[in-house]
């Protein structure tokens, strides 16, 4: 993987992604090694993401690489009216790896075919988010033992989230059954129930959240925003449907676990975070250490 | 007016390009670029076509065409028919065929995509199937034939 970009999911094979996700515990029992002493890695920001910025320059911190980079396009020559283009080519100079977050989709794939170093996407827009993705398997891997023959239940926002997208579409890669709980009104967008489709496996549809807690290994919890909502009234309705409480989780499997991108707001109730089922704030520290991974393997310091 | 139709039916040497989807007679003549050609092109919408019920049909006189262009047109008319002809004979007939990859011709209608924000080549791959769409090289979005302009 030495001095590939990441940009989208797929642009790694499985094979790539599970050696990554072996590298990744590594890391997880083992997370200052100073591999990256000699390098400079560049985390360009264009619009504010607290979150992931922070993950990524924990990573290379704890492996001894130097950060340069903004935190906001205000801070940067964009304010001047700089392309996106320059600004790469530039960085390109002073880094030897570029992590990018940027508004604009696709701006993540035209700065790695501008850059003369490496670029890792940390979000493109609504378009993709990988290491997001990646931390994701790692978190079913790491709590399930396997990424295959789980039943993996997506609720919430289906229809703009793109943690979602892009995590059912990797999971196609590890035969397992989806089922999609959301309001009518934000359901998964056709193009990845096809993805689904094509690898020859099973989805459903729900609108109840109850009715996949049963049987789910994964519950992978997004939130639904107010302002996804034409009629205000419909979001009142169905407000509730895609909330989670202690008491629901009655009957749920032992093994299961409720994942969660994060920042959550109230889709996820307070009285499950001391729950077994929990899971979501270990899988924000995951990402450490996926990036940990990530960043090794594209800069050589491990194979 | 008899002398009229014997001008438009008979191209002595050039490119005909028939069955052409009716109302995409105008965004083909765009495609080849034809509104700045200093040669006689003639051109009918809402032809009779037995084929296609209506028809349009372009002629462009001393005009042949690289297949990289006129493959531009299965885009937006996946059935059109290209006839060379020179010394009034029909020489060839090929029928459009749509390339793989689209470069620097459509517009990515993602309003958010990067390519309608910065001086940038547009770049679809083909998507083939019942309709044609061509997914953002960058943005990953899908633009069909019902969204599609041209840069």
């Amino acid at each position: 993987m030495k001095n590939k970009n990441l940009i989208s999911i797929t642009d790694f094979s499985k094979e790539e992604q599970l050696h990554l996700l072996d590298v990744a515990e590594e890391f997880a029992k083992n997370p200052r090694q100073r591999i990256l002493a000699d390098k400079v890695v560049a985390t360009l920001f264009f619009e504010p993401s607290t979150r992931t910025r922070l993950s990524f320059e924990s990573a290379a911190n704890q492996l001894g690489a130097r950060i340069i980079g903004f935190s906001d396009a205000s801070n940067s020559s964009v304010t001047k009216g700089e392309t996106l283009k320059d600004t790469i080519l530039m960085v390109s100079n002073y880094a030897d790896l570029i992590v990018m977050r940027h508004p604009r989709e696709g701006s993540a794939r035209y700065a790695s075919e501008v850059a003369k170093v490496p670029v890792i996407n940390a979000g493109d827009g609504a378009n993709q988010h990988p290491t997001q993705c990646l931390l994701d398997l790692y978190s079913i891997r790491k709590t399930q033992g396997r990424l295959d023959k789980l039943d993996i239940a997506f609720v919430g926002d289906l229809k703009y989230g793109r943690t979602v997208h892009s995590l059912a579409q990797a999971l196609c890669n590890f035969d397992c059954t989806f089922h999609f709980v959301s309001p009518a009104e934000l359901k998964m967008p056709s193009y990845v129930k096809q993805t689904v489709k094509d690898h020859h496996l099973e989805y459903h549809q729900y609108t109840e959240l109850s009715d996949v807690i049963p049987f789910a290994d994964i519950i992978y919890m997004t939130r639904v925003q107010r302002e996804r909502f034409a009629d205000p009234m419909e979001y009142e309705r169905v407000k509730n449907s895609c909330i989670l409480n202690k008491a629901m989780l009655k009957g749920c499997k032992e093994s299961m676990k409720i994942l969660h991108p994060l920042p959550r707001v109230n889709e996820i109730a307070t009285d499950v975070d001391n729950t077994p089922y929990a899971y979501y704030f270990q899988q924000a520290h995951n990402g450490v250490f996926v990036r940990q991974a990530l960043m090794s393997l594209i800069l050589g310091a491990k194979e | 007016m008899v002398k009229k139709e014997l001008i438009v039916s008979a191209l002595e040497n050039g490119t005909v390009i028939d069955h052409i989807a009716s109302k995409e007679v105008f965004r083909v003549l765009h495609l080849l670029n034809l509104e700045k050609c200093e040669e006689t092109v003639y051109m009918g919408s809402n032809l009779e076509s037995q084929k296609l019920g209506r028809k349009g049909i372009i002629k462009v006189a001393n005009r042949y065409f690289a297949p990289e262009e006129l493959n531009k047109i299965a885009l937006v008319s996946p059935n059109a028919t290209v006839i060379e002809i020179r010394n009034f004979e029909v020489v060839k007939k090929t029928k459009v065929e749509l390339p793989s990859q689209v470069k620097g011709i459509v517009k990515c209608m993602n309003p958010n995509c990067i390519t309608n924000h910065e001086t940038i080549e547009t770049n679809f791959n083909v998507v083939s199937g019942d309709e044609v769409k061509l997914k953002c090289h960058f943005c990953e979005k899908f633009t069909t034939k019902d969204n599609m302009e041209f840069c």
